[in-house]
């Protein structure tokens, strides 16, 4: 897996690399200003002390001088450059991974639980998402760059150094290569275990943490503190365990690259006094290799680092591939949408399981909604009223029977082109983090004042908004927060009254309210009704006389179908949930 | 930074550990001078007293001494300051959790919640950057330069004083930066998190935006906030990288000048080569720890913010009353559980605004009587209740039990005298098994069961995959509302104790799971005080006596009949409960 991840990984930041070597060649030039900086105080000093005239010591002053000033210029270069590929990387993957996932909306980012048609939300998925971006933009300046860095100055040390005899050149490549490669490798083998087990650990005194804060109503009521502080005690006593070790292994790591750096300067001098005794190398270059050696150093620090963020960035990237990777729920036709005859719905036979080993949701399903009539669903919890409608508006497609839409099949209409027909209000309005304008504005960005506020004013929301401190420009909140539900509805409401669409799912638009608020947007419902063709899907038995057909859904079938009097006269499943809905009303009036 | 003055009072190896960590910076400190000394001793003889390898082996073991012992201080330096750090991580999240369970419910309720767990779990696990990072980079800030520097002065005034000189300077640098890079690094986090904010709320809205077909618009839309982020954020961060670049050349020019000035005066044969060398290999030494804390600044930042929090935590007094000893705890209820003119004011830590939730309630609870307590939201209802589990205690008045102040009772002893069903039980992540214990620790699988059975969800529990051994997850996924509410009643007849408090289920439960849940409540209450904050209208016709709230008082009391005929406030309230019913 982390293979083909780390290439795709790569694959991604391509589009910034001109960025990235630019960033690359200047880091390469400040490291090697610091070695310049210490390698050419080192020679004027060794210089001087042969007592030659100030004129030859002239070009090792200027070389102090030109490196103490380039060192510092270059890192301020670096950094522009490389926080600039940065942010563009960070676009990049956004746009990326919006791209990507845009075709996979909605079916394929609701996660189902196994064996249930239950579907979760897709926030807590799309949330660890965006973190991962965040995590995968650092991929640049803390990955990719210290090794490349590391490269261009352990091959440039080696040439230099074998400059001056190959014992030096092959004394630090050794020891340079143990130190960059072999020790990070080492600490990464001794580590890994530990570091699994310390995320582990950690992730489940945060599971005890959150328990022990948000149910300590419970705990407390029932006597549990202790138990609870001695569990909490158990796993932070294994976390220090396992924390310990991880430091012992990191102090190791520490501990012999501090070591293997003091070494190569031992072992260099070891080397260069008999060269020097022999008259091998002159004496006046022997602070020279130690001290540039010394300095080279400075870009190991950082290795182990990168190493340990590789893990994580690799991790992070898996989740994302893994996102993107399912293949879209459903496949726009190849050729253009056809033109609708009519808003006629019409369903036969129709069979949908959501995947080849579960179980039918929907058994035979049949009706049909003539333009302008409107049919509603009804029946208890996981009946499978949601699932029929967003079948109708193809989030997934059927296996089998037939859904036609104005004399066509439902699968020869492109998706945007299906979408223009209909106007969905859900039980759980999405309001984006903006105005209530701007949110308006999403069904039709054409709209005028005026048709926003006729669209409000039909919908019973202009009032509300005339009240709030800036009108149509005020926040909404994130999710709408700021709202109550009955008006983050009533905005749904407008939306579709806006887009005007000939076609309209209501899907189960009042679950969330109180029985006031449902009254009131029951009656803007039938404003916003007029002459389209709709389908309301609802487990509330309200208001019922708007519909021309009821079906009554159990268990993926229908069990029952007519007008709300013939239903009630039936005597079966709907009169049953009538009269419950019923009954405590009857109870108190005794 | 007021943290190392708070932490010498909580943590009682703090003086240790300071110690150990600057003697650890001492041996480093000196490992360095000898170390160089002895380059500069061997390139010296090698160079200009033309010395062969066998001469200058001694000095290169002694070297290779040095240098395995600086090695094995770096190590024991990480172990030790690990050490600590871990037992001050234990200490505090101890006493954390020993002063939230004083605190109560009440505390931790709503937003804070969230935050409280941050501290518990990352706040305390950030101070890893002080104990293993910051502090000792401090310590040897501290020591190394002044080691150095007195060692420097003792061999050749004039480099000394050129030191002296640049040191000040820098840290003077080190400040203003540090305080800039911080605002600006906030700035910058500020900027991005704003910014993953909006592509979430972008994600999250797609299908939305599919169906009204904007979908396509949105790529640009992305591309061009990033970019601006991306801008915006280069703007703030070139002042700050031009600041190190001042920090950092005025690191390497000091270096620079200290090279000339010393090959100057060897030129003229003022200083001898070997000192020229030593002190040159001494000034990088001299100034890295200084610039090695610049990168500690912003962990520090962060481990201190953390201590704050938790110090503050640890400090919000709690409203625990001191017991006597010797108290008499009892059993069961014999006569009657007594409100006297129970006062409470909630006081709002952070804005001192207080508010006067109860004004005065008096009312006796009897073993075997239902009583129900009804209201608008915001009457008082839930401080009641809260009162009796002794999450809160009253300002004013009192609460007895046969007569015998329930003050005068510890927390956790009274406690066992009350069950309570809220509304929303908590299920801990955990075992089905295991969360129903919570009523009673020590129970058998068989007793379990029985108070499964009895609370109706023993047949639910025998579906789940493992049975009782089942992990119900996270905020107990598997399970219904009802089948919660269900669970935790299944605790309550475990714990078998003599008063119930029940906040009743709101409407979110199906008719069906309504009905199991209000079978179960049957068997059991009878025989015991049962005080239920009503919902619902079918515990408003069974109670045997209803107290009607408003503002924190008792308005009316009575049955049912008797307060539909001659209560008004009575009335309201019935025909809010039965709209909700028909809903």
């Amino acid at each position: 897996m982390s293979k083909s991840t780390l290439r795709r990984l790569i694959n991604l930041a391509l589009p910034v690399k001109k960025w990235m070597a630019l960033a690359a060649l200047l880091g390469s030039i400040t490291v090697i200003s610091g070695i310049g900086l210490l390698a050419t105080s080192a020679y004027l000093i060794s210089m001087a002390a042969l007592h030659p005239s100030v004129a030859v010591l002239q070009i090792a002053i200027v070389g102090v001088r030109f490196f103490g000033i380039s060192r510092g210029v270059f890192r301020y270069l670096e950094r522009l450059v490389s926080h600039t590929a940065t942010f563009r990387l960070l676009a990049n993957l956004r746009v990326w991974f919006y791209k990507a996932v845009e075709p996979l909306a909605p079916a394929r980012l609701l996660e189902r639980k196994a064996g249930s048609n239950h579907e979760l939300s897709s926030g807590d998925l799309l949330r660890r998402a965006v973190a991962d971006i965040d995590v995968l933009q650092n991929f640049y300046i803390r990955i990719v760059a210290p090794p490349v860095v590391a490269a261009v100055i352990g091959i440039g040390m080696w040439i230099f150094l074998g400059a001056y005899g190959g014992v030096f050149a092959l004394i630090y490549i050794v020891f340079f290569l143990v130190s960059s490669v072999g020790v990070p490798l080492l600490t990464h083998l001794l580590s890994q275990k530990v570091g699994q087990e310390i995320v582990t650990t950690r992730a489940e005194l945060h599971t005890q943490l959150v328990d022990s804060v948000q149910g300590i109503a419970d705990l407390l009521a029932f006597g549990q503190e202790q138990p609870q502080a001695e569990k909490i005690h158990n796993l932070n006593q294994r976390l220090n365990r396992q924390q310990m070790l991880m430091a012992t292994i990191s102090g190791f790591q520490g501990m012999l690259i501090n070591l293997l750096m003091n070494l190569t300067v031992w072992a260099i001098l070891l080397a260069a006094v008999p060269a020097v005794y022999a008259g091998h190398l002159n004496g006046l270059f022997m602070a020279l290799l130690v001290l540039s050696a010394l300095g080279s150093f400075e870009i190991i620090l950082p290795l182990p680092g990168s190493f340990q963020q590789l893990g994580g960035s690799l991790a992070a990237a898996h989740r994302l591939f893994e996102i993107i990777d399912a293949k879209p729920a459903i496949q726009d036709p190849k050729t253009k949408s056809p033109q609708p005859q009519n808003y006629t719905i019409d369903v036969s036979h129709l069979n949908f399981r959501y995947g080849e080993q579960e179980p039918y949701t929907l058994r035979d399903i049949n009706f049909t909604v003539a333009q302008g009539k409107c049919l509603a669903l009804v029946g208890p919890s996981g009946a499978g009223k949601s699932t029929l409608a967003h079948v109708l508006l193809r989030f997934w497609d059927y296996q089998e029977g037939q859904i036609q839409l104005g004399g066509h099949t439902l699968r020869d209409y492109c998706q945007d082109d299906l979408y223009k027909l209909i106007s969905v209000v859900e039980q759980d309005t999405h309001l984006f983090n903006t105005s209530i304008r701007q949110n308006l504005m999403i069904a039709r960005p054409e709209a005028t004042e005026a048709e926003i506020i006729t669209a409000t004013k039909q919908a019973q929301l202009h009032d509300f908004v005339l009240q709030l401190p800036d009108g149509y420009d005020t926040l909404v909140g994130e999710q709408g927060m700021r709202l109550s539900g009955g008006e983050r509805q009533r905005i749904a409401i407008a939306r579709a009254l806006l887009k005007d669409a000939p076609i309209l799912i209501l899907d189960e638009p009042t679950i969330n309210l109180d029985a006031v608020t449902e009254q009131k947007i029951l009656k803007t419902l039938r404003t916003l009704r007029q002459g389209r063709t709709t389908i309301l899907i609802t487990h509330r038995l309200a208001e019922m006389d708007i519909a021309d057909e009821i079906l009554v859904l159990r268990q993926g079938t229908i069990v029952e179908r007519g007008s709300h009097q013939q239903l009630l006269q039936n005597e079966d499943l709907y009169w049953r949930m009538w009269q419950q809905q019923q009954r405590l009303q009857a109870n108190i009036s005794q | 930074m007021n943290i190392n003055k708070r932490l010498l009072l909580y943590v009682k190896a703090m003086r240790i550990y300071v110690v150990l960590v600057g003697l650890f910076a001492l041996i480093t400190a000196l490992c360095i001078i000898f170390q160089n000394s002895y380059i500069a001793q061997i390139i010296n003889k090698a160079f200009l007293a033309h010395q062969s390898l066998p001469q200058l082996l001694p000095a290169l073991y002694i070297l290779l001494g040095i240098i395995l012992v600086r090695a094995i201080v770096i190590w024991g330096n990480e172990l030790a300051t690990n050490i600590v750090s871990t037992r001050v991580k234990t200490d505090l999240r101890q006493r954390l959790f020993a002063h939230l369970f004083k605190l109560g419910p009440q505390f931790l309720k709503g937003e804070q919640s969230g935050e409280i767990v941050n501290t518990t779990a990352d706040g305390v696990e950030a101070l890893d950057a002080y104990f293993i990072q910051y502090f000792p980079q401090v310590c040897a800030t501290v020591i190394i330069p002044t080691v150095i520097l007195i060692y420097v002065f003792s061999i050749d005034t004039l480099s000394g004083i050129v030191l002296l000189i640049t040191w000040p300077v820098l840290p003077f640098f080190m400040i203003l930066i540090g305080k800039q890079a911080n605002a600006m690094t906030e700035q910058r986090w500020r900027l991005l998190s704003q910014l993953s904010s909006h592509f979430l709320d972008v994600l999250q809205g797609l299908t939305t935006l599919k169906l009204f077909g904007r979908n396509h618009i949105q790529e640009e839309t992305i591309r061009t906030i990033s970019t601006r982020y991306g801008d915006t954020t280069m703007k703030v961060l070139r002042v700050a990288f031009l600041s190190s670049l001042v920090m950092e050349m005025g690191a390497t020019i000091s270096n620079a000048i200290i090279a000339v000035e010393i090959g100057l005066r060897l030129l003229y044969g003022d200083i001898p080569f070997e000192q020229a060398f030593f002190i040159l290999l001494l000034t990088p030494e001299f100034y890295l720890p200084l610039r090695s804390l610049g990168a500690q600044f912003h962990a520090s930042i962060e481990s201190a913010a953390s201590a704050e929090r938790i110090f503050d935590l640890l400090e919000t007094p709690t409203s625990e009353v001191a017991n006597d000893q010797n108290i008499q705890v009892p059993q069961t209820v014999q006569e009657a559980i007594e409100f006297c003119d129970v006062h409470y004011t909630y006081t709002d830590a952070g804005e001192k605004q207080r508010a006067e939730a109860l004004r005065g309630i008096s009312f006796k609870l009897a073993p075997g009587q239902k009583v129900a307590i009804v209201g608008a939201s915001g009457a008082g209802k839930s401080t009641i209740a809260h009162l009796l589990l002794r999450f809160l205690e009253p300002t004013a008045g009192a609460i007895t039990i046969d007569s015998q102040p329930i003050q005068s009772i510890p927390a956790p002893a009274w406690r066992k005298l009350v069950t309570w069903q809220p509304q929303q039980p908590y299920v801990f992540n955990t075992t089905v098994a295991e969360n129903i214990r919570m009523g009673q620790s020590d129970a058998s699988i068989d007793e379990v069961i029985i108070a499964a059975q009895q609370a109706n969800i023993h047949d639910v529990i025998t579906q789940l995959p493992q049975g009782y051994e089942t992990e119900i997850g996270e905020r107990g996924a598997l399970l219904s509302g009802g089948q919660v509410q269900r669970l935790s009643l299944a605790r309550a007849f475990l714990k078998n104790a003599p008063i119930l408090v029940l906040d009743e289920a709101t409407s979110t439960l199906d008719t069906e799971s309504e009905q199991q849940v209000l079978q179960a409540l049957e068997r059991l209450t009878p025989d015991r005080i049962a005080l239920t904050i009503a919902h619902r209208l079918h515990t408003i016709i069974s109670a045997d006596h209803i107290l009607v709230i408003q503002d924190g008082r008792i308005v009316d009391q009575g049955t049912h009949q008797t307060l539909l005929m001659k209560s008004p406030v009575y009335q309201e309230l019935v025909k809010a409960y039965e709209e909700e019913a028909i809903a």
